[in-house]
C-alpha cells in the first residue's frame, strides 16, 4: 500500500503509541483528582501542555485540550462571536475555510451575525486588500486558516494578524493542516486563537487543542466541570493528550529537515505528474504551499473513478469531486480559485509524509498516467475535445 | 460502498466506445454535477437494437450504470428498451448507494436520448418517448485551464 492521504490523517508511530500506553490500564487516574495516584497522569498532561505551548511560542496556560480540530474551530468562532456581541456581530473569514469554520459561520448567520467571506486569488491566497476593506467598526473576529486542507496554500497570516491587531479585532486561525508541518509563532503573527488536531501530525485521533491568548475573553464551549481553567469541561483524555504531546515534540524536532525532505519529494511529484499527464494542472500556489501537499486537476475525467482505480493499485488518495463530498457540487475550494465545475470534478489530492519514498512516487505517477488515459478513453468530454477541440452541442 | 456487480461493471465496463454512423446517439447529464453519459445505438430494419456503446464522464456508479444500461438494451426492441427504467438498471447492479441513484436516472435518460435521436433521424414517433431533458451547457468555459 502507498499511503498518500496524510491530510486526512497520519500514521501514529509506535513510540507515540508506547508513550500513551501507561495511561490506559496503569495510570488510569483522573488527572484532576487530588490523591497521589493521579499525580502521574496530571504530570503527563502538564508535560504535554508545556511541549505544545512551547511549539507555538505560547504559555502552557494558553493551551486548552479539546476533542479535535472541529471542536477547536467551533469553540473559537462561536465563543468569540458570543463574547464580543456587545461590540458587534460582524465576522470576516475566507471562502476556502474548512467546513468546521464555514458551517459554524453559517450557523451564526442564522443567529443574526453578519459574515463576510473574503475571496482568494487563483492560487488560493486570500485577497488582503479585500480583507482590509471588509473591516467595519462592528467587526469582532477574523478567522482565516493557516494553510488550506485541499490545495495546501499557506495564507499570509502574519499580515492578517497585524491587520486584526491594528483594528482591535480578534484573530483566529485554523492551523489543523499547518501545525507540526510548518513553523508557527502566535506572537509573531498576532494570533489570538489557534486550532490544531493531534492526528494530523502523527498523534492520536479524537484529541486536539485550542490556543487562546491570555487576556482574550472568550467563554466556555463545553460546560460542566472545572477542567481547563473552567473553559472546557470534561475529564481530560490523558492518553490522547500524552500522545498528542509526544507527537508534537516529534513534529518540532527536525521540522526544518523534514520540511526540506517533503518539499523535495512534493516538487518531484508535481513535476512528474505535470510532465507525464497531458491536460493536467497544479492547484494552489507553486511555492507557498504545505511541504506535503500536491493537488491536481485532470481534465475530462472525474475524481471518484480515479480514486477507485488508484485504490486498486494500492494507492490511498483523495479528491474534491462531488462524488466524494456527498453533494452534487465539487469542492468549494476548487470553485473559489476559479475552476469551472467540470474541471474541479477531476481533482486529485496527494498528501505526503516523510515516510514516503521516491519509488512510491514513481509508481504513483505511472499509475495516475495509466488510469487517466483509461478514463479519458471512455470520456465523452475527451472524445469531443479530440474530435473538435471543443465540446459539441448535443441534444 | 458499491456492490460487487457495480465494481465489476466499473472495472470491466461492457460496450465502451463509439459506433460509426449510429442509428441514434444521445448525450445527457450535467458537467456541473459531474456526470455525462453518451449512448450510441445501432437499430436494424426490424427495430431491434443490434449494438449499444457508451462513453461516460463520471463516478464509479455512472460508469457502471452506463455499462449495465447498454447490456440491458442490446438485442431488445425499441419498446423493450424504453421499458428499461432506472430501477431496472439499479436492480441489475444489485443496488446503488442512495447518493448514486441519480446515476441510474441518467442511464435511463441516455437510452431515451439515443432513441429520440433515432426517431428524429427517421422521422418517426416512438410511442411513450418524450424528448429527453439534457443539460450540458455548463461544460464549455474550460479552455483557459489547459
Amino acid at each position: 500500500m502507498i499511503y498518500l492521504d496524510n491530510a486526512a490523517t497520519t500514521r501514529m508511530p509506535e513510540d507515540v503509541f508506547e508513550a500513551m500506553k501507561p495511561y490506559f490500564c496503569e495510570q488510569y487516574a483522573n488527572p484532576s483528582a487530588i490523591y497521589s495516584f493521579a499525580g502521574g497522569a496530571a504530570r503527563a498532561v502538564d508535560a504535554a501542555r508545556r511541549t505544545i505551548a512551547a511549539s507555538i511560542g505560547a504559555e502552557p496556560g494558553e493551551i486548552y485540550f479539546t476533542a479535535g480540530g472541529s471542536e477547536s474551530d467551533n469553540w473559537a468562532v462561536k465563543a468569540a462571536a458570543q463574547s464580543c456581541q456587545n461590540k458587534g456581530k460582524h465576522i470576516i473569514t475566507s471562502t476556502i475555510e474548512h467546513h468546521a469554520v464555514l458551517h459554524t459561520c453559517q450557523a451564526l448567520e442564522k443567529q443574526g451575525y453578519e459574515v463576510t467571506y473574503v475571496n482568494v486569488d487563483e492560487c488560493g491566497v486570500i485577497k488582503l486588500d479585500e480583507l482590509a476593506a471588509a473591516i467595519r467598526l462592528d467587526t469582532v473576529l477574523i478567522t482565516v486558516m493557516t494553510a488550506n486542507n485541499e490545495i495546501g496554500t499557506i495564507q499570509p497570516i502574519a499580515e492578517i494578524g497585524a491587520l486584526a491587531r491594528k483594528n482591535g479585532i480578534l484573530f483566529h486561525t485554523d492551523a489543523v493542516q499547518a501545525y507540526g508541518h510548518i513553523p508557527l509563532d502566535v506572537d509573531a503573527c498576532n494570533i489570538d486563537m489557534l486550532s490544531a488536531s493531534g492526528h494530523k501530525f502523527h498523534g492520536p485521533k479524537g484529541v486536539g487543542f485550542l490556543y487562546i491568548r491570555k487576556g482574550v475573553r472568550v467563554g466556555a464551549f463545553v460546560h460542566g466541570g472545572a477542567q481547563e481553567r473552567a473553559r472546557r469541561a470534561g475529564t481530560l483524555n490523558t492518553p490522547g493528550i500524552v500522545g498528542m504531546g509526544t507527537a508534537a515534540a516529534r513534529a518540532v524536532d527536525g521540522l526544518a529537515a523534514r520540511m526540506e525532505k517533503e518539499t523535495a519529494l512534493r516538487d518531484y511529484l508535481i513535476q512528474k505528474v505535470l510532465e507525464k499527464v497531458p491536460y493536467s494542472r497544479l492547484n494552489g500556489h507553486a511555492a507557498d504551499r504545505l511541504p506535503n501537499n500536491a493537488n491536481f486537476c485532470f481534465r475530462f475525467i472525474e475524481g471518484e473513478s480515479l480514486l477507485i482505480l488508484l485504490d486498486q493499485e494500492g494507492i490511498c488518495a483523495s479528491s474534491g469531486s462531488a462524488c466524494t463530498s456527498g453533494s452534487l457540487d465539487p469542492s468549494h475550494v476548487l470553485l473559489a480559485i476559479g475552476l469551472p465545475h467540470e474541471i474541479a470534478h477531476g481533482s486529485l489530492r496527494l498528501t505526503l509524509s516523510e515516510e514516503n519514498t521516491r519509488e512510491e512516487i514513481d509508481f504513483t505517477v505511472d499509475a495516475i498516467k495509466k488510469i487517466v488515459e483509461r478514463l479519458r478513453s471512455m470520456s465523452p468530454l475527451y472524445e469531443d475535445f479530440v474530435k473538435e477541440g471543443r465540446a459539441a452541442n448535443v441534444q | 460502498m458499491y456492490s460487487e456487480k457495480v465494481m465489476d461493471h466499473f472495472n470491466n465496463p461492457r460496450n465502451v466506445g463509439e459506433l460509426e454512423n449510429p442509428s441514434g446517439v444521445g448525450t445527457v447529464g450535467n458537467a456541473k454535477c459531474g456526470d455525462i453519459m453518451r449512448m450510441y445505438l445501432d437499430i436494424d430494419g426490424n427495430g431491434i437494437i443490434q449494438e449499444a456503446r457508451f462513453k461516460t464522464f463520471g463516478c464509479g456508479a455512472a460508469v457502471a450504470t452506463s455499462s449495465m444500461a447498454t447490456e440491458l438494451v442490446k438485442g431488445k426492441t425499441i419498446q423493450q428498451a424504453l421499458a428499461v427504467t432506472n430501477r431496472a438498471v439499479m436492480e441489475a447492479l444489485d443496488g446503488l448507494p442512495p447518493a448514486k441513484v441519480h446515476c441510474s436516472l441518467l442511464a435511463e435518460e441516455a437510452i431515451h436520448a439515443a432513441l429520440w435521436d433515432y426517431a428524429q433521424k427517421h422521422g418517426i414517433v416512438i410511442e411513450g418517448l418524450e424528448k429527453p431533458v439534457s443539460d450540458i451547457e455548463e461544460k464549455t468555459q474550460e479552455e483557459e485551464y489547459s
